[in-house]
C-alpha cells in the first residue's frame, strides 16, 4: 500500500509506525513559539526543570504578534523570550525582523522536515513539502525539551487542482472557495495534500498561501510535492544542500478527493464571522461599503502580493473613506518592496505601512476597528473579535480584491484592474 | 463530577474564548480568565462556579492555538467540556493541561440542567432529565496523560514520553 506525503515523512522521523492511525513519537526538526504563546511554553519549561532544550540549533523564537511592543505587558513578554534566548543559546527573531511562519519558510524549512510551532498556521511550512503543525504552548514546551513529540499520524484529503488563474484570480481565491467546500471543520485531524498540474503553476508565494489556511478547514497541516520551484526556491534562499525531492506514491490512499479546475475560478470573498462563511464576489451580501483595507500577515504579505497591490494602486489614489494599512511579513520582503520602488506606490496612493509583523490581524495593534466598523483583508480569520473589537465585521479576500476595495471603498472586483 | 451545564453553540472560536483584545493580559492568566467567553455569554466569567461543565455543539475551540483558552476555561472553575466535536488544537490543548474533553451527544442538555459525568465509564447522566447518554473513551495516549494531570506532569513522572 503506498504512502501518502505526510506518512512518508512521519514514518521516517518514528520508530513505531507512519501510517493513518498510528500513534507515534516523532523526531522533531524545527520547533518555534512566538511571543503569544512563548512565555507560556517558557513557563512549562521551568515547571519541568529544563533550562537547556534538545536542539537549540532548531529551535526558535520570534517576536512578531506585537511588533513592537505596544504596552508595558507585552515589552515584559518579550524580555523574558530574550533572556531565555540568550540563555538557552538559540536564536530569537526580534521585532520588525517579520513572521515566525513566513521566516521559517524563507530561512529554515526543507522538504521531508517535520516542524511544530505554537501557533495555529505553522502549517504555512507545509508549501514547502515539510509536516509543519501547530500546537499549544506546552506540546512545543516538551518539543524543545525532548526533540520529539506525540502525534496520530493523519488521514488525507486529496485537492487536485488543474487549469490556470484568469487574470485578477489568485491562490487567496481557490483556499476560500476549498475552505468554503470543505466547512470549518471538514478537514479536522486530517492533512489536505495538494495536487496536480495547476499547483506546478503556482511561485511558492502562491504556494504558503495554500497551506497556511489549510487550519482554517480544521487541518492539521497543509502538503504538496517538491518541484521545480521548491527546490528554486530553496537554492534561492541558500538551502539546497542535501536536497531530496517528496512526492506522495501513485497508489496512496486518501480519505477523499476533490477537484478544482481553478481557470473556472473567480474572485471569493469570505464574510463576517466564519472563514467558511464563502461568496462569489458579485454576491449581493459583497455589495457593501469598507471603512478600512488590510494587506499582509502570514497568508498574504509577501512580494508577490505586495507587487499585485503596487500594479493596481499605482497612479490612483485610495477612497476617501477607506483606510489603507500595508504590513510586509518579513524584513525581506519590506526591503525589497522598497527596492522595487513598491512602498513609494502605496504611500502615493494614501497608504499606511506597518513595520513586519502579524500586524492588526490579532487584535493587538496597528488597525484595531472601531464599533460597526467593516474591515476587507487578506487575512486567514474573520471571527468575532478577531481584530480586537467584536463589534466590527472582518472579511477576507485575496490582495488583489483588497487593493480594488480600498480605491473604491466598497468591496471591488479587481478584474477590472489587472 | 457534577456540575451546572453551561450551554454554547458552535463553532466557539478561541477568539470568542480568549479576545485578542488581552492579549497582554495572556502572562496574567487569572486576570484574563475575568474576561472568558465575555464576547460569546458576558455573565459567564462572573457567574460559572467550580465544577461546572460547558456543553456546547460542534468544533468547539476552533482557531487559534493560543493554549490559554483551554487554561482559562479550567481556572473559571470548569471541570470538563462536553461538545459534539472539537477542533484539533483545542482538543489537544486541554488532556495537555489536564481538562477532561468529552466527546458526546450534546442535544440532551440544556443550560442550566445539572450533569454527572463518569469518565471511567464513558456516561454523562442528565439529572435534571433523568437522561444519559454514553461516551467512547479517549485515545490510551490521551487517557495517561490526562491520568498524569497533563503532558508536563507525565514528562515529569516518566522522563520521556510512556504513552503504550
Amino acid at each position: 500500500m503506498g504512502l501518502t506525503i505526510s506518512e512518508k515523512i512521519l514514518s521516517k522521523h518514528s520508530e513505531n509506525g507512519g501510517v493513518a492511525g498510528d500513534f507515534i513519537i516523532a523526531k522533531v526538526d524545527l520547533s518555534y513559539v512566538q511571543d503569544g504563546t512563548g512565555p507560556l511554553t517558557l513557563e512549562q519549561l521551568r515547571d519541568l526543570g529544563v533550562s537547556d532544550v534538545a536542539n537549540p540549533k532548531k529551535t526558535y523564537l520570534f517576536i512578531d504578534h506585537a511588533s513592537p511592543s505596544p504596552n508595558k505587558e507585552l515589552s515584559n513578554d518579550h524580555t523574558i523570550l530574550r533572556q531565555f534566548a540568550k540563555e538557552a543559546k538559540i536564536s530569537l527573531s526580534d521585532i520588525g525582523q517579520g513572521i515566525s511562519h513566513q521566516k521559517a519558510a524563507e530561512e529554515l524549512i526543507r522538504p521531508w522536515d517535520v516542524v511544530i510551532g505554537a501557533d495555529s498556521h505553522t502549517c504555512t511550512g507545509g508549501a514547502l513539502g515539510a509536516f509543519a503543525t501547530g500546537m499549544g504552548s506546552t506540546d512545543i514546551a516538551i518539543g524543545m525539551a525532548l526533540g520529539k513529540t506525540w502525534l496520530r499520524v493523519p488521514k488525507s484529503i486529496k485537492i487536485e487542482i488543474e487549469g490556470k488563474f484568469q487574470s485578477g484570480v489568485f491562490a487567496k481565491d481557490l483556499i476560500l472557495r476549498i475552505i468554503g467546500d470543505l466547512g470549518s471543520a471538514g478537514a479536522n485531524y486530517k492533512a489536505i495534500e495538494f495536487s496536480g498540474p495547476g499547483i506546478r503553476g503556482l511561485d511558492m508565494d502562491e504556494r504558503l498561501t495554500l497551506t497556511n489556511m489549510s487550519v482554517e478547514a480544521g487541518a492539521k497541516t497543509g502538503v504538496m510535492p517538491s518541484d521545480k520551484v521548491t527546490k528554486d526556491y530553496l537554492k534561492k534562499n541558500g538551502r539546497i544542500k542535501d536536497y531530496k525531492e517528496i512526492y506522495p506514491d501513485d497508489d496512496a490512499v486518501y480519505e477523499k478527493i476533490r477537484n478544482y479546475n481553478i481557470s473556472e475560478l473567480g474572485p471569493t470573498v469570505s464574510l463576517p464571522h466564519w472563514v467558511d462563511n464563502v461568496r462569489n464576489i458579485g454576491d449581493k451580501e459583497c455589495d457593501v461599503a469598507i471603512d478600512q483595507v488590510s494587506i499582509g500577515t502570514c497568508t498574504n504579505g509577501r512580494i508577490e502580493d505586495l507587487r499585485i497591490v503596487a500594479s493596481i494602486l499605482d497612479g490612483r489614489e485610495k477612497n476617501i473613506d477607506t483606510r489603507l494599512i500595508i504590513t510586509p511579513a518579513s524584513n525581506n520582503i519590506y526591503q525589497k518592496a522598497i527596492e522595487e520602488g513598491l512602498i513609494a506606490i502605496f504611500i502615493k496612493s494614501g497608504a499606511v505601512v506597518n513595520p513586519p509583523g502579524c500586524g492588526p490581524c490579532v487584535g493587538v495593534h496597528a488597525g484595531t476597528l472601531g464599533d460597526g466598523e467593516r474591515c476587507l483583508t487578506t487575512h486567514n480569520r474573520n471571527f468575532k473579535g478577531r481584530m480586537g473589537n467584536p463589534k466590527s465585521y472582518i472579511y477576507l479576500a485575496s490582495p488583489a480584491t483588497a487593493a480594488a476595495t480600498a480605491i473604491e471603498g466598497k468591496i471591488a472586483d479587481p478584474r477590472g484592474y489587472v | 463530577m457534577s456540575g451546572r451545564v453551561w450551554k454554547f453553540g458552535d463553532n466557539i472560536s478561541t477568539d470568542l474564548i480568549a479576545s485578542g483584545r488581552y492579549f497582554h493580559l495572556r502572562s496574567n492568566l487569572p486576570e484574563l480568565a475575568k474576561h472568558v467567553l465575555e464576547d460569546a455569554r458576558p455573565e459567564f466569567a462572573t457567574e460559572v462556579k467550580l465544577g461546572d461543565f460547558i456543553v456546547t455543539g460542534e468544533n468547539f475551540g476552533l482557531g487559534s492555538s493560543r493554549e490559554h483558552a483551554p487554561r482559562i476555561i479550567k481556572l473559571s472553575g470548569i471541570v470538563g467540556i462536553m461538545s459534539s466535536s472539537f477542533a484539533r488544537i483545542f482538543f489537544r490543548n486541554c488532556i495537555n493541561i489536564g481538562l477532561p474533553a468529552i466527546i458526546c451527544d450534546t442535544s440532551i442538555f440544556d443550560d442550566g440542567n445539572i450533569v454527572d459525568v463518569d469518565l471511567e465509564q464513558g456516561k454523562a447522566k442528565n439529572i435534571t432529565k433523568n437522561i444519559e447518554t454514553m461516551f467512547n473513551p479517549l485515545p490510551k495516549v490521551m487517557t495517561k496523560i490526562l491520568k498524569d494531570g497533563g503532558l508536563v506532569e507525565h514528562i515529569k513522572k516518566n522522563g520521556d514520553f510512556k504513552l503504550r
